[in-house]
């Protein structure tokens, strides 16, 4: 009709640009997930016998579980037959040892990715551990990182450096059988990183680690363990963004975060899954279990999320307040765009006492995409004095989205004071025109104005991940917006 | 530098503007009167380039260009300022930021640089001071949680910040006290020059006892009745709107025979 509704389609229309795939040789075994293949993944990785025998006890664990369906998602059955759950860059020998050994078409794609290693870890002074698909290639700042005592690595190297870590703490705050997606990550996980803050150190760097799925039909399983002792510190960075693909890719991951007494750790992901074409064909399907345990008192721990990718996104990153006196954050802005569905919130679950949660979530849905917020706020009897506020604010772009939210609140003890505020709103013509008048085109005033809704969120990320979130947001939403 | 010719316009098929004509020329103030709902905001929102209305006939040329044609960012690109009857908010937008943005893309449209960050803040602030607008606004979200005095000063200030060819102020008096009028009156008269043009539009004759229209426009039914000088605003203060039903009706009743 209007001139409008045509350039917002446009803008709707923009191809993903991280589209593009790696010509690498590959070490893939077949499709499908038995006892044997588990064993295979255990022993491609020389893995103590512990971590076979909790493999196999999450694989039997989860085929007698069956896929969750309460989410507000549709997607066609998955078959778990179907699937490679293993493949690793065929380097010579065991990996490289510094980024001259690394596959020269590796760092062609993080370049294209906007993410030169070398001047990022020059200019940010950000350690980098890059997963490409399944195994950890490169890791850098150990040396800096180890003076402090501060531990990352591959999940897969932590196994045998530090066992008495991981057998303590792995599973620990999800543990097997939690749920279908993380008891398949379980068995099959094929790495992630592994970061232990020793007693009192404030982490001298922004810990960061970019993933890629790359190879077709391979889902990735990627298992973060985070540990942060008595009064230290840590902020970490998760950013991702994959290849064009036709068919569905699962991604199930898990993050475990334990906070102990006076701990603080702040989790940042802006994620950009390849979220299918505007008709919905491909696209990541993005499983992912993410839980903090803030164990001790006085314990912190701040999601902050920017999603903009992936097909399907079910994703919940929640915190646990045991400790008296701890605090969760959850400060998330899911966009959906085209076919995109997201269903995606937190559980803030208070044991303890004066325990505070704050939630704060955006969603932006245009296109025909489905955005649901869903967030549980359980105060336990034991949790007197426990606070907690929730906003949540949606964002529609056109007439052919949706959002919905679904908050759960359980209140077990009187003296919990909890607040929920909840808006939906559209961009409205009037501040589209205000902007032109004003000299912006529309395009630009889009951006501006769901970056404007957006801000609360984006001032918890660090600096360069808020501008990284912005030009995102902004790239996601090309032709999105009118 | 404005010339609107016979034109007629129509929203969903009920015409509102019904054969418009009008000369501006720069260093002129108009002022447009008439009773609500006889076309005056949409003549106001039409000249900046608001979707939704159909043109059936007629022109608006606009420094020697065609004006229709041009996007709403681009009449503003030329220098068509609009100060909303009603300013929006847009939440977790900077003011300052947006008005940057505009005054970029409009220099950049000229070929100019950009401001830098500090030559920006020396001229807002001088702005600010014009329109008596506390500096506090300048970092608070557009309009968000802004009085109605205080939306129409933002949009004086605005208008001061981005310097337009032509400024169209849709009853920026309206829903003004006194005090706030004088401000809005003194900062529009500050802008007076001999190469800008405005165009009041007022329900009114109220503001233009701060602003000396140079030409008065009484417009009803979509037709602009009668054009004066700042005595017909005084006129119509007298007498209100309703001779103008009684004229309307002899003008039909006369083209009917």
């Amino acid at each position: 009709m209007s001139s409008t509704s045509e350039e917002v389609q446009e803008f709707v229309d923009q191809q993903y640009k991280h589209g593009f795939i790696t010509d690498i040789e590959t070490d893939t075994i077949g499709a499908g997930l038995n006892e044997d293949v588990i064993r295979i993944i255990s022993g491609k990785k020389g893995e103590p016998e512990f971590m076979l025998e909790w493999r196999l006890a999450a694989y039997r664990k989860w085929l007698t579980m069956s896929e969750p369906t309460w989410a507000h998602v549709r997607f066609d059955p998955i078959d778990y037959q179907d699937i490679i759950y293993y493949s690793a860059p065929k380097s010579p020998e065991d990996g490289p040892k510094s980024l001259d050994d690394v596959d020269p078409k590796l760092l062609e794609t993080y370049e294209k990715l906007g993410i030169p290693l070398i001047e990022q870890q020059m200019l940010a002074g950000v350690a980098v551990d890059a997963v490409f698909d399944s195994v950890s290639v490169v890791t850098t700042f150990k040396e800096k990182l180890a003076e402090a005592g501060v531990v990352f690595c591959p999940l897969s190297e932590a196994v045998h450096s530090h066992p008495e870590l991981v057998k303590k703490y792995l599973g620990s705050v999800v543990p097997t059988g939690d749920n279908f997606f993380s008891t398949l990550n379980s068995a099959v996980f094929s790495d992630g990183s592994f970061v232990y803050i020793p007693k009192g150190v404030r982490c001298p760097m922004e810990l960061s680690t970019y993933f890629r799925i790359n190879e077709a039909k391979t889902g990735q399983f990627e298992r973060t363990l985070i540990i942060a002792e008595e009064g230290s510190h840590v902020s970490y960075l998760e950013g991702c963004t994959a290849p064009m693909r036709d068919e569905n890719q699962l991604h199930a991951a898990v993050v475990e975060l334990i906070i102990l007494d006076n701990a603080e750790i702040k989790y940042s992901t802006v994620q950009n899954w390849y979220p299918g074409d505007e008709n919905g064909v491909g696209g990541i399907y993005n499983f992912v279990t993410k839980r903090a345990l803030c164990a001790g008192v006085n314990a912190k721990v701040s999601w902050t999320q920017v999603e903009t990718g992936s097909a399907i996104t079910w994703k919940y990153p929640s915190c646990v307040l045991r400790g008296d006196n701890s605090v969760g954050e959850f400060y998330s802005v899911a966009l959906t765009n085209n076919c995109q569905q997201a269903d995606t919130g937190t559980k803030m679950i208070h044991l303890g006492k004066n325990t505070r949660s704050t939630i704060i979530s955006k969603g932006i849905s245009a296109g025909r995409g489905e955005n649901s917020y869903r967030g549980l706020v359980r105060i336990a009897k034991t949790a007197e004095g426990a606070r907690n506020y929730t906003q949540c604010d949606s964002l529609l772009i056109g007439d052919t989205c949706a959002a919905h939210t679904f908050p759960y609140m359980e209140i077990g003890n009187s003296s919990a004071q909890v607040e929920h505020e909840a808006t939906t709103s559209k961009i409205s013509e009037d501040q589209l025109f205000y902007c032109q008048q004003r000299g912006i085109g529309e395009e630009d005033a889009v951006s501006m104005i769901v970056n404007g809704f957006c801000k609360s969120v984006f001032k918890e990320l660090p600096m360069e991940f808020a501008v990284e979130a912005g030009k995102l947001l902004s790239v996601s939403l090309e032709g999105a917006v009118g | 530098m404005l010339s609107i010719k016979d034109l007629h316009v129509s929203i969903a098929g009920k015409p509102i503007l019904k054969g418009i004509n009008l000369e501006v020329k720069a260093g002129e103030v108009h002022a447009i009167m008439g009773p609500n709902g006889s076309g005056k905001s949409t003549l106001s929102q039409l000249l900046a380039g608001r979707d939704g209305y159909t043109i059936d006939s007629g022109s608006v040329t606009y420094k020697d260009q065609d004006l229709l044609e041009l996007a709403p960012e681009e009449r503003s690109w030329e220098g068509i300022f609009l100060a909303f009857q009603y300013p929006v908010e847009i939440p977790g937008v900077n003011n300052t930021y947006l008005l940057r943005a505009g005054l970029n893309a409009i220099r950049k449209h000229h070929g100019q640089d950009e401001v830098s960050a500090v030559d920006f803040l020396k001229l807002v602030r001088e702005k600010a001071k014009l329109v008596e607008l506390d500096e506090s606004f300048l970092s608070r979200s557009v309009n968000q949680g802004f009085s109605g005095g205080e939306k129409k000063r933002n949009e004086i200030f605005q208008m001061a910040v981005l310097e337009p060819s032509l400024a169209i102020l849709d009853e920026t008096d309206s829903g003004l006290d006194i005090d706030a009028l004088r401000v809005v009156a003194e900062g529009v008269n500050k802008l007076r020059s001999e190469e800008r043009a405005f165009i009041l539009i007022t329900h009114y004759q109220r503001l233009l006892d701060y602003i000396e229209p140079d030409f008065v426009h009484v417009l009803s039914d979509g037709q602009i009745q009668r054009s004066g000088d700042k005595t017909l605003a005084l006129e119509l203060e007298r007498e209100g709107y309703a001779w103008l039903d009684t004229e309307t009706d002899i003008a039909s009743e006369a083209g009917a025979a």
